[in-house]
């Protein structure tokens, strides 16, 4: 039995050492927000925060995930669909098919973790999802849209 | 008054009809179970009296919730939305009421085709289904209508309706869609509706947000991929890697030891296809088995085959003497007898595969008597069929439950996969199976977009006219490979998309040639190489645009003349095509002077018109920044324009991801780019800004989704020529130096 702390809740896996983060998360956990894209860490479908940081969970055994590492799957990164992300998705309606959009929104929302202020170089650099309906024109409208939501929601707080 | 007109807020929140905008699936769990089918969450359709249904397309609760079926699939495309827009507006319901359900091709078998044809290719959707669905929606509108004035007992005509509220007129009494429902399912259906004229639209010809995005954001969507069914065992299978092969043997107790393996067996379908498949408890045990499973294949004879032989076979066609014409006018050889200037190019383009995000999967559960299957499909009916084939029982005993697709782009219309599932559910009757592809599995086994070469041969006069041009096409006709009956007289007319002329043949109006040339002749030669063909987005106007375009612009230059207007003066005849292509000029910057270089691409294809230009730089090193792309699209009705917009800029992605890097090559009869690092897509970096214009001139409705895909990649070979002198003539570019 493996321990994964996910989405808040420590959770006991029954599967092999070498079994992926990604089908520990979809065929374990029922967690199948977490999309099987390539299986070789290109595509971006699977990714997932660890600690907040974004991860591609097809090439990550579970035994390299400590019980403490906080796991975030698409169904935690908000409880209603309303993390920053989500609600400039919805506001752009950005996904066509939708499928590779969990590990777009998860690998958008980490590159904001660790710099919120980022602009279209960071984008370029940082998200490099795999969307074969190409969605990255509102995907980037929608990065720079999430930030706006971010800041609004922050002055409202202060 | 009758009990059904007490209002939905009196009747308090009915129980029973909780209808979410996923509305035809799931409960979920998050946990141990995951996810819960609740295909019955919605009553069964199959009964026609049906309360709360309206009539096939309507189905309203208590609560005013509106439920529109959706017989078309939905791949990303936007479809299902638009669908319900061309209800919604002939029913005049509360648009934020709306959900949508997809009914069974089961259902559809049973109630004598009520939902019409559920393929959804070539760019059809809403083309194809306007008339009957808005139709639907109308018959609907008035037989609540009717149904309230028979309540009230006064005169329809007295009544009107507007986002699901009827009121009639002279006494001010009013109530909602869901208050009579029940009892509009019992009105007689009216033989005769008028429909809205699209000027006075308020639902339709909007542009509202998409019904299913809200899921998506969140992970609840259940694609097929996510199927989760009580005691479900997962497959994963291998096909033999050469087309034609066959299995000889396979050591099963080599991993029958392995955690949580059942079984390993052969998978034969009709569709001649042999593979192994492994049984487990979950994907990735099936997985990690396969991979380790010793087989031995018999590859058969395509073992040899490779691109050498497929080139050998393709430029043997480009001169062959006997072709299948199917654009022919004037008198080609004296043209080219008393030209002035002639100049002749080849061209080639690659095999390449959909790759679609979610690769292939099929849910089966067989019982002796029912064979059910989960499953993201293009073509609901096929699904259906192949099951049936599959599992031996009748089309009455067999159902298919379709999802939302993770991206079809042509690939998913074929049913191998379903007959896949269904085979290996047989193994295992009461026990669903879920049968999922991996990537490689999906890159290897596709129906692929044919290889084709032209070789062009143009003609001007001493004033730099065009007075004629020859188009060798030279490939595989996805026809002959997937619906011979589709062949006339042996010729493929599909492989003239885009390059015939109008009236010869009336199935490919819709893809007429957007000039007037006084001598032409596009022939093919077909040549047939053992890859499974397929209908790939865009299908044959990826290729024949290149061609053309590219090729136009090199007469132009041949003639020294400008490349807009040596195009415009071709289509003196063709309004609709000139007018997209002068927006995008226009907009495009045509003709500035300011270092960039620009092309051009038109089209008429899928009954739109559509038009790019394209604006690159290449710097010393050859490296290429494609700045902007301004694409302009006359779809006649534009039924939402914000997903006409997505369609557009996505269909830019998916055909320059083809021209820049998609290429299958063969080796020893098997296809050697197994995922994404060997068969690369356009990242976010790469995606030029696309400018979409939407531009419907009004009278008939033209296809979205495919027909810019064409012009994605003439433009920018186009613009890549005028920046650096460079002629591309053969894709993918990737390889190659776009400097001379």
């Amino acid at each position: 039995m493996k321990t994964l702390n996910v989405n808040g809740e420590r959770l006991e896996v029954d599967a092999d050492d070498t079994t992926p983060l990604l089908w520990a998360l979809r065929e374990h956990l029922g967690l199948t927000g977490t999309k099987y894209g390539c299986g070789i860490a290109q595509c971006g479908s699977c990714t997932v925060h660890l600690d907040g940081v974004a991860v591609r969970s097809c090439v990550m055994p579970i035994v390299a995930v400590s019980e403490t590492t906080q796991i975030t799957t698409i169904e935690g990164l908000s409880d209603d669909g309303s993390h920053p992300v989500q609600q400039a998705w919805a506001e752009l309606d950005v996904p066509q098919c939708g499928y590779c959009q969990p590990g777009m929104i998860m690998a958008v929302a980490g590159m904001l973790n660790a710099t919120p202020d980022a602009g279209d170089a960071e984008i370029d650099s940082q998200i490099t999802n795999i969307c074969r309906c190409g969605t990255f024109q509102r995907v980037r409208d929608g990065v720079h849209l999430a930030k706006e939501i971010t800041l609004k929601s922050k002055g409202e707080l202060a | 008054m009758n009990k059904i007109f007490e209002s939905s807020k009196a009747d308090g929140a009915t129980s029973g009809f909780n209808v979410s905008r996923r509305g035809f699936l799931v409960t979920t769990s998050t946990l141990g179970a995951g996810l819960a089918l609740g295909m019955t969450t919605r009553p069964a359709a199959s009964s026609a009296a049906s309360l709360e249904e309206v009539n096939a397309w309507v189905h309203i609760a208590t609560d005013d919730t509106v439920t529109i079926r959706i017989a078309r699939s939905e791949m990303g495309q936007g479809t299902l939305t638009g669908l319900a827009q061309l209800v919604a507006e002939e029913l005049d319901c509360d648009w934020d009421k709306v959900t949508y359900e997809f009914p069974t091709p089961g259902q559809n078998v049973a109630r004598e085709r009520v939902w019409g044809d559920y393929s959804t290719g070539g760019s059809r959707g809403l083309r194809a289904s306007h008339q009957y669905v808005r139709e639907g929606g109308a018959a609907a509108k008035l037989m609540l209508v009717q149904a309230a004035a028979d309540g009230w007992g006064v005169k329809a005509s007295d009544c009107s309706a507007i986002d699901s509220v009827i009121t009639h007129g002279p006494s001010g009494r009013t109530t909602t869609y869901g208050a009579v429902a029940a009892a509009a399912a019992k009105v007689p259906v009216p033989a005769k509706v008028n429909l809205r004229d699209p000027a006075d639209w308020h639902i339709a010809g909007k542009p509202l947000k998409r019904l299913d995005t809200a899921d998506k954001l969140t992970g609840k969507l259940v694609y097929g991929a996510d199927i989760n069914l009580p005691n479900m065992l997962c497959a994963s299978i291998m096909d033999c890697p050469v087309m034609g092969g066959k299995l000889v043997s396979f050591d099963e107790g080599a991993i029958s030891s392995m955690p949580g393996v059942k079984r390993a067996l052969a998978v034969t379908t009709d569709e001649g296809t042999h593979g192994v498949a492994v049984v487990a408890d979950t994907w990735w045990q099936a997985q990690s088995a396969l991979k380790k499973l010793p087989i031995k294949w018999d590859l058969g004879p395509n073992a040899s085959y490779d691109d050498a032989t497929l080139t050998a076979m393709l430029e043997e066609g480009l001169t062959a003497d006997e072709a299948f014409t199917g654009n022919w006018g004037g008198d080609i050889e004296t043209a080219f007898a008393s030209a002035e200037t002639t100049v002749e190019s080849v061209y080639k383009c690659p095999s390449q595969n959909h790759a679609p995000m979610e690769p292939m999967n099929a849910t089966a559960l067989f019982t002796k008597d029912r064979c059910e299957v989960w499953c993201p499909t293009q073509n609901g009916e096929a699904a259906l069929a192949a099951a049936s084939a599959a599992s031996g029982l009748p089309l009455g005993q067999c159902e298919v439950y379709k999802t939302i697709l993770g991206g079809g782009f042509g690939r998913r219309g074929a049913g191998d996969y379903v007959h896949q599932a269904v085979k290996i559910s047989m193994a295992f009757p009461g026990t669903p199976i879920k049968l999922q592809w991996s990537r490689e599995e999906d890159q290897k086994h596709g129906f692929f977009h044919p290889s084709t070469m032209a070789k062009m041969r143009g003609a001007l006069d001493a004033d730099g006219n065009l007075t004629g041009l020859h188009m060798r096409i030279s490939g595989q006709s996805i026809l002959a490979g997937l619906m011979p009956h589709a062949l006339v007289e042996g010729a493929d007319y599909l492989q003239f998309q885009g390059v015939i002329k109008a009236g010869l043949n009336p199935a490919m109006d819709d893809h007429s040639i957007c000039y007037d040339i006084p001598n032409v002749m596009v022939d093919h030669a077909m040549r047939n190489p053992p890859i499974r063909p397929g209908f790939w987005r865009g299908v044959n106007v990826n290729q024949n645009t290149i061609y053309m375009e590219c090729f136009l612009e090199e007469m132009a230059h041949a003639a020294g003349r400008d490349p807009l207007e040596f195009r415009l003066a071709l289509m003196k005849n063709q309004p609709k095509s000139a007018a997209v292509l002068q927006a995008v000029a226009e907009q495009g910057g045509w003709g500035n002077d300011d270092g960039m270089g620009r092309g051009l691409a038109v089209l008429h294809s899928f009954g739109s018109y559509v038009a790019a230009c394209a604006e690159v730089t290449v710097d010393d090193d050859g490296n290429l920044d494609m700045h902007r792309i301004v694409a302009a699209t006359d779809c006649g009705i534009a039924v939402n324009p914000q997903q006409i917009e997505a369609q557009v800029q996505g269909s830019f992605v998916y055909g320059l991801s083809a021209a820049l890097y998609s290429e299958n090559t063969l080796k020893n009869g098997e296809i050697q780019e197994d995922n994404f690092h060997t068969y690369p897509s356009m990242k976010i970096a790469s995606m030029p800004k696309v400018e979409v214009i939407v531009m419907p001139s009004g009278g008939f409705y033209g296809g979205v989704g495919e027909p810019t895909i064409g012009v994605a990649a003439p433009a920018v070979l186009n613009a890549i020529f005028a920046a650096t002198g460079k002629r591309v003539r053969q894709l993918p570019m990737k390889d190659q130096s776009l400097r001379a």
